[in-house]
């Protein structure tokens, strides 16, 4: 029966597991990562597997040293969506060792030298981005525009291989930058917004991702129906993206409001970059996030707060992986102060008062 | 996994909501329809003193002795504590020690009775009309009939009934929520017998002088709360058959007063105090028997259901019946299920043996198997939020469960450890399997251990203190009493000294009168002197 040991209830379980709950992260996110495969062909999809095989081989080495079951720790899912969502983050014609170098620092430095599954304080995946980015400037901001598959330019399977494990400098596409990084550039030289706009990509290519970027940069449309979806699903909860993108929209209007010349407006701000990749996928990190619903509403505004004052005021074009780490360092801060009110106590965990006339 | 339901917006009428809960598979159409059946004699009955919160009971009988169906057996001892009674005619073979339906099976005081076969009754207690009787002559038949609370925390119920000399109460609540899964015997009791429990109920609100009376039900009943409503006219104007959302842990009593009253019962305090009772719609049934008929409480319908069972089916039962006869009733086990459990699945016993007997508080015993119950192994914590997600009381399990691991209870009761009420929901939900409650529970185990050893110290620390105060003050008294004596002693000495002086004195003085001198050196009769 029980063999022997007594256990509590309850007896019966939701049968929901971790693995499951990756496994519905990574099925939202398929869409828009099969869309970047098209835009960026074969040389996307082989840094995707380069970065999702190094996240699990690095994995299991941690496991190994850290002596544990790596049956049952390694196909959790974890590994594999920290190495998916690190694939997401990179520029797609990257070399091989830029996505390797990146899956090992997430899974190493990010995760397991805190002890593992659910002991990090930072979300693995942009520790490795923004680790990359400050060390990587170059092989991190080279972006092609897309050339579909099928469409001339796109390189084959054999051309894929070299851009991606051949190291060539001699890429054909033609390379830009992406649209933050464009309208950044084009303000700090001083010039109207307005005329920046116009020599850059419509709303409408950004919403479909038809744009330069890394894999998660590209289609916001996708991104925010898989997130729509995993929130039906239950298995995020609707606070952190709701006061992400309240936050990042209600600042941006408010900026372009102020000076329409100088800031773009709220809705390229939403639809552009990594924005819709945080608020759905990453900012909704379960273990470096806030677990209480009110704490989700706070760090989900300040992550968005972040976002769009490093966009307009700081050094990069694109401020998510910085939003999220720095918000990331204030959960447990957070986490203390909005605890649940406890049934039959006040906030400060005193009994309530009996209603007047109750006691005699 | 569950989709996002359209049915969980939909609001019932006049509900407040509560926080948290789950809805687990109720998987309750194993048993829903199959009608209460009664058991046929069983060969052995095994009656646990102690089937209820509060002091064991005093067996009155010894071995080899005679007993009547319905006599007493087993003594209240104490203000809470309740009677046990024979639950069929035949022979006591032991008073001794059985293993408890308990997951310890440790074993406890039992009366083992050999049933005769004839289940003749001893005298009943007199029936009494409820309309006439004085509320606390009810009391103190409920008390008489040794009823507890049927749900399972078998708290006596004629101590509930006497709450009225203290608080000022409005209304009675009949728990009919049934919220654990599998079980049905509620739903049928309410069903086939809603006369008898509607007069249960009636009898109980006078009983309380209350005249405000809800009977709350989940809406996975539809068939118990059309039959309660057709009767509980009977009850008086002001009594209503609320339907509440089918969500566990709905029948938990304070979360059942919040639902339907909106009142929040204040930690630590009864839900008395708010002016509510909460009674179980079988312990009004069990209420009914006794005072219309005189019948204390010897048996109970309890359901027996899951996969392994080849019957599954409601079964009026005896106290005292082994579970293996009852399982045997039911076609038997189809297999060697996983986890067999008496209660319902979520805050249910698992039990290790089938001989253990049923007792006063149980509603089900569940035969589970592995497709049915939880995997056993469990993968670090996720930080997910699950488990504050569905947590009725608002605690946040996850943190809890953290500072217990690290040995920190403490911490744990300041995060407020002592406000679980261990209904599961977290357990349920955790995606990494975690057995939280098992972790509250010892826990809690653990403070109560840790409160006792503290009591016994300071009872000890007590004790020898009124000791040393108590030699002292005998020194003391004695020190004193010598003192007197030797005072009194000193004064007798002075006395016997100065009466000797005062003797020699006076014999002195009659010398020299008697001599003829005039002169008086001391004590002249004043008169003389004033002349």
């Amino acid at each position: 029966m029980t063999g022997g040991a007594i256990v509590s209830g309850p007896h019966a379980h939701s049968k929901f597991s971790v693995a499951q709950t990756m496994v519905s992260v990574m099925v939202c996110l398929s869409p828009a990562t099969a869309l970047g495969f098209y835009q960026f062909g074969w040389p996307a999809i082989l840094l995707f597997a380069v970065t999702v095989a190094s996240a699990l081989i690095a994995e299991a080495i941690c496991l190994l040293l850290a002596r544990r079951p790596v049956s049952i720790y390694l196909f959790d899912g974890s590994a594999i969506l920290t190495g998916w969502l690190l694939a997401m983050t990179l520029p797609p014609w990257a070399p091989w060792w830029v996505g390797t170098v990146g899956a090992f620092i997430a899974i190493g430095l990010g995760k397991h030298v805190y002890g593992g599954l659910g002991q990090n304080m930072f979300n693995p995946a942009m520790v490795a981005r923004a680790m990359l980015l400050v060390a990587l400037p170059v092989q991190m901001t080279t972006w092609v525009l897309p050339p579909p598959f099928g469409e001339p330019g796109a390189p084959e399977f054999w051309e894929a291989l070299t851009i991606t494990f051949g190291g060539s400098g001699d890429i054909d596409a033609v390379s830009g930058a992406t649209t933050l990084g464009f309208v950044a550039a084009g303000l700090d030289g001083g010039r109207h917004l307005t005329d920046i706009m116009a020599e850059t990509f419509p709303l409408r290519s950004l919403a479909f991702g038809h744009v330069p970027g890394s894999l998660g940069e590209t289609s916001a449309l996708l991104l925010f129906l898989g997130g729509c979806l995993l929130i039906a699903m239950r298995v995020i909860r609707w606070q952190t993206p709701f006061a992400l993108l309240l936050s990042a929209g209600g600042l941006s209007a408010a900026l372009h409001l102020l000076d329409p010349m100088s800031y773009p407006s709220p809705l390229w701000h939403l639809a552009s970059g990594g924005l819709m990749l945080c608020a759905f996928f990453i900012a909704t990190d379960y273990v470096t996030s806030p677990v209480s619903g009110l704490g989700q509403l706070i760090y989900g505004a300040g992550t968005g707060l972040l976002i769009v004052i490093i966009r307009t005021w700081g050094a990069f074009p694109e401020g998510a992986a910085f939003a999220v780490l720095l918000m990331n360092a204030c959960t447990p801060v957070i986490d203390t102060y909005t605890r649940p009110r406890i049934f039959g106590r006040d906030r400060k965990g005193r009994p309530l008062e009996l209603p007047k006339g109750a006691r005699q | 996994m569950q989709l996002f339901s359209l049915a969980s917006l939909k609001r019932y009428g006049g509900n407040f909501g509560i926080r948290g809960g789950v809805h687990p598979e109720t998987r309750k159409y194993l048993a829903a329809e199959c009608a209460i059946e009664t058991m046929p004699l069983p060969s052995l009955v095994r009656v646990p003193l102690q089937q209820h919160i509060g002091a064991e009971a005093v067996p009155l009988v010894k071995r080899d002795d005679q007993v009547l169906k319905g006599q007493l057996i087993g003594k209240a001892r104490g203000a809470v504590s309740a009677h046990v009674h024979a639950p069929t005619s035949g022979r006591v073979i032991a008073v001794g020690q059985f293993a408890a339906p308990h997951p310890s099976g440790l074993p406890v005081a039992t009366i083992t009775i050999r049933p005769d076969g004839e289940d003749r009754w001893g005298p009943h207690m007199p029936r009494m009309r409820p309309e006439d009787a004085d509320p606390a002559e009810i009391a103190q038949r409920v008390m008489e009939a040794g009823i507890v609370g049927m749900g399972g925390a078998t708290f006596p119920a004629a101590v509930k009934l006497t709450l009225r000399e203290r608080y000022p109460l409005h209304t009675l609540i009949i728990n009919g929520a049934e919220c654990e899964p599998y079980l049905t015997c509620d739903d049928r009791l309410l069903r086939e017998r809603s006369e008898e429990v509607v007069d249960g109920i009636r009898i109980m609100a006078r009983a309380l002088g209350i005249t405000k009376v809800i009977v709350a039900i989940e809406g996975n009943k539809p068939q118990a709360i059309e039959a309660i409503r057709r009767h509980i006219f009977a009850v008086g104007p002001e009594a209503r058959v609320v339907r509440v959302p089918t969500l566990y842990p709905m029948g938990s009593e304070k979360h059942l007063v919040q639902t339907v009253t909106g009142l929040e019962t204040p930690a630590r305090a009864l839900t008395a105090e708010l002016g509510v009772v909460v009674h179980n719609a079988a312990t009004a049934h069990a209420v009914h028997k006794a005072v219309r008929y005189g019948e204390p409480l010897i048996s109970r319908v309890l359901t027996v259901s899951g996969f392994g069972v080849k019957r599954p089916a409601n079964v009026e039962v005896l106290i005292g019946t082994p579970v293996s006869e009852i399982l045997d009733h039911c076609g038997g086990l189809t297999g060697t299920p996983d986890r067999l459990i008496l209660g319902g699945p979520m805050m249910g016993l698992p039990i290790q043996s089938l001989r253990v007997p049923v007792i006063k508080g149980t509603n089900g015993i569940l035969a589970l198997e592995a497709a049915e119950t939880r995997r056993h192994e469990a993968m670090p914590c996720i930080r997910c939020g699950g488990c504050i997600k569905v947590c009725p009381c608002g605690l946040m399990p996850m943190e809890m469960h953290a500072r217990i691991h690290a040995g920190d209870l403490d911490g744990a009761v300041e995060t407020g450890l002592l406000d679980c009420v261990s209904c599961g929901s977290c357990s349920f939900n955790c995606p990494s399997n975690i057995q939280l409650v098992q972790g509250f529970n010892y826990a809690k185990g653990r403070l109560a251990a840790k409160q006792s050893q503290k009591h016994q110290q300071e009872e000890a620390k007590r004790l020898a203190e009124a000791r040393t105060a108590r030699m002292e003050a005998i020194a003391d008294a004695k020190r004193k009493a010598m003192a007197r004596r030797k005072a009194e002693q000193a004064a007798k000495k002075k006395r016997q000294a100065e009466e000797k002086a005062r003797q020699a004195e006076a014999a002195a003085t009659e010398k020299t009168s008697n001599a003829g001198t005039d002169a008086q050196t001391a004590g002249p009769p004043p008169q003389e002197a004033a002349e």
